[in-house]
């Protein structure tokens, strides 16, 4: 009897692997066949797309992965009578991981153009690959100063920031609206320390003094203690920069602590971004922050991309979403000025270089030497509009664009 | 001095806020000799649930805090009965590796449910106040939770030297043999002993979610912290376990204060000075 309950148990565990095994192989061959029908034909132009989505940052990938496809959607995944596809790989945040996967995209997949990274560690890693395979590489949002400085690379172009710009742009705008001296802090991690140095080096340079400064590690569970020694400070203002689960916990215990009444809090879009200001409730209130692109952003082009995004995704865009939907209208703006021919990799970042376009953010152009964004940078504020949190662009820093060295 | 004194006050509630999180796995430790690699994904259940609990009103939190250590502990139930019951035999390298494939499947589990944005949990009012010592304000809730750790700290304390109960969790952890010849069922013992170390990771998650948030990988952060204390503090002790709690909190507290840039390395510099010194921990007793 248990010989028999035995025996059944382990045929329906053969036939079940059976199964998975043979939709295996049927699904491998499946996409053999696509890659050879479309590389042979070359009729669809391939993007592939280097972002994560499991970790930490899953969140991000996903936002501009719908960024993205949301553009692709209104032209109808098609530019010159092409199709457009794109081949999703998880970088899994991981150089490693993604060094491997861009292999992969370029070599298996054969694609056309390389977009994504979140991860600055990610986009270093990768670049001596996509350099030396002369693949079009548009970085959609890895933010690292050095990509477009001492890394830059012919077939490297970034449509998103660099920490500079984030950190530059508040200097002066800080030193004439908020006061003269100031606190700083940022977790401490490469994108924090950049940004933190850019922001010292611009508020400085306009005669603004440093009260002190303090580095907390990243994931940090606990700010009690530094802000106690902040609050204790003469400092006019503080500075912060964190992101993420960091930008929640300090936003709400730099409230908590009281240091909010004494000093105002200023920092950078991430500190109150989108996706964190229903967590933080109404500690964000009256924060005021350096970024590129906000929702309240009042020009057509954000309005139309604002409805459409909720319309499709039912949930607000976010930073990363924006970057994901300026990124696919480069592309495909470079596509149609080459009229759909993208097999000289060199025309196509030249093409890159040419395009000019009224993104949701502003105008949109690159800086031909140093292949990195030439934007405008808004300070937004915090403010409570029926006792919900909302950023309000209160000023603009015109065309800041990265020295590039 | 008042910064002195404030300094004191955030490093006393930080460490009793890592009591609290850390107690249900010192006493499933100490008594069964599990090292639960699920304490943290029991922890981060339990504070995800407040969430859900709380996330349309502030004041389901008093709801929150006995819905969801109660829920944590039904699900240790389920899993010492159906998996871990089975690898006590084993020896402990089945258990580690068991309870730690548990965090890695709660950990997609939680992801699939609550998603991967960070959370927070919304205090009442009575509880999100501030209150001014030394100069300094202090958020209230900070304050609870020093007297909620106290508290937790004696009650533990009372049930295991002063109860027969604890007579019997005790006698059970230096032979469980003699103690089942004795007419006690000691598999019962175990499976109680279990459920309240998943009641206490539940509440833990439910007390720090208001402070620490709810994040993808809360739970092996978490589980680092309370490894770190359980280490220092030495095992099968509910006094080692406090007391490595508060040394913690003041270390850390401190020098974020003093020397911010080596904050991280001396909680586990401690660590390393601990074990090269008392093997067995501050209060801990030996174990073979």
């Amino acid at each position: 009897m248990n010989k028999n309950v035995l025996i059944t148990l382990i045929t329906a565990c053969l036939l079940f692997l059976g199964a998975c095994g043979n939709s295996a192989i049927q699904s491998t061959s499946g996409t053999n066949e696509k890659t050879e029908s479309s590389s042979g034909g070359n009729e669809s132009i391939k993007i592939g797309a280097l972002l994560p989505n499991s970790g930490v940052y899953a969140s991000l990938g996903k936002n501009l992965n719908r960024g993205m496809e949301l553009y692709f959607e209104e032209i109808n995944w098609e530019v010159e009578g092409k199709k457009i596809e794109i081949i999703n790989e998880d970088s899994e945040a991981d150089p490693q991981v993604s060094l491997r996967k861009t292999r992969k995209l370029i070599e298996q997949d054969n694609i056309d153009i390389l977009t994504g990274t979140v991860s600055t560690a990610v986009a270093y890693a990768i670049r001596d690959e996509v350099d030396s395979k002369r693949m079009p590489f548009l970085v959609s949002h890895a933010g690292g100063n050095d990509l477009t400085r001492s890394k830059r690379s012919d077939y490297i172009w970034r449509s998103s920031f660099s920490s500079w710009q984030i950190g530059n742009s508040m200097g002066e705008w800080a030193y004439e609206n908020v006061g003269k001296k100031i606190y700083l802090t940022a977790a401490d991690y490469a994108f924090g320390k950049e940004v933190s140095a850019a922001f010292k080096e611009a508020y400085t340079a306009a005669g603004g003094k440093i009260a002190g400064e303090v580095y907390p590690p990243l994931e940090n569970n606990d700010y009690s203690s530094y802000l106690t020694t902040i609050s204790g400070s003469d400092a006019d203002a503080v500075y912060a920069f964190f992101a993420g689960s960091d930008a929640v916990r300090f936003v709400q215990q730099y409230e908590q602590y009281g240091v909010k009444e004494k000093m105002p809090l200023i920092g950078s879009g991430w500190l109150v971004s989108e996706d964190l200001r229903a967590s933080q409730g109404n500690a964000s209130e009256g924060t005021l922050a350096a970024t590129f692109w906000d929702y309240n952003l009042q020009t057509d082009e954000n309005k139309k991309f604002v409805t459409a995004y909720e319309k499709k995704y039912g949930e607000r865009p976010t930073l990363e979403s924006l970057e994901g939907y300026d990124a696919a209208r480069i592309i495909a703006e470079a596509v149609k000025s080459l009229k759909g021919d993208v097999s000289d990799s060199k025309k196509v970042v030249d093409a890159f270089s040419e395009v000019n376009f009224q993104s949701p953010r502003g105008e949109f152009k690159f800086d031909k030497e140093t292949h990195h964004v030439i934007q405008d940078m808004y300070i937004t504020k915090a403010k409570l509009v029926d006792g919900k949190s909302e950023n309000e662009v209160i000023g603009t820093v015109k065309q800041v664009k990265d020295p590039g060295k | 001095m008042d910064i002195i004194g404030a300094q004191l006050v955030n490093g006393v509630s930080y460490g009793l806020l890592l009591f609290v999180i850390t107690c249900g796995l010192a006493l499933v430790f100490g008594i069964l000799g599990v090292l639960n690699l699920a304490h943290g994904s029991l922890y981060m259940i339990g504070a995800y649930i407040a969430y859900s609990v709380t996330v349309n009103s502030t004041e389901n939190f008093w709801i929150a805090l006995i819905i969801a250590p109660i829920a944590v502990a039904l699900l240790s139930l389920l899993i010492e009965t159906t998996l871990l019951r089975l690898t006590y035999h084993l020896g402990h390298l089945s258990q580690v590796l068991l309870t730690f494939g548990l965090a890695y499947v709660f950990h997609d589990l939680a992801s699939m449910v609550w998603g991967s944005n960070v959370l927070t949990v919304a205090l009442p009012p009575s509880l999100s106040g501030t209150t001014t010592l030394f100069n300094q304000n202090f958020p209230t809730y900070r304050l609870v939770v020093i007297g909620i750790g106290l508290v937790l700290a004696a009650a533990l304390w009372f049930i295991q030297e002063k109860t027969r109960w604890g007579a019997i969790i005790r006698a059970g952890l230096c032979d469980k043999e003699m103690i089942s010849a004795l007419g006690i069922n000691i598999k019962l013992v175990l499976t109680i002993v279990f459920i309240i170390g998943g009641f206490l990771a539940g509440f833990g998650g439910v007390i720090a979610a208001p402070i620490l948030g709810l994040y993808p990988s809360m739970e092996f952060q978490t589980l680092i912290l309370a490894l770190v204390v359980l280490v220092i503090g030495g095992l099968g002790s509910i006094a080692g376990t406090f007391a490595a709690s508060i040394l913690i909190g003041l270390v850390e507290t401190f020098s974020k204060y003093l020397m911010p840039e080596l904050s991280l390395f001396l909680v586990f510099g401690l660590m390393a000075v601990i074990l090269v010194v008392k093997p067995n921990g501050l209060l801990g007793k030996k174990v073979a």
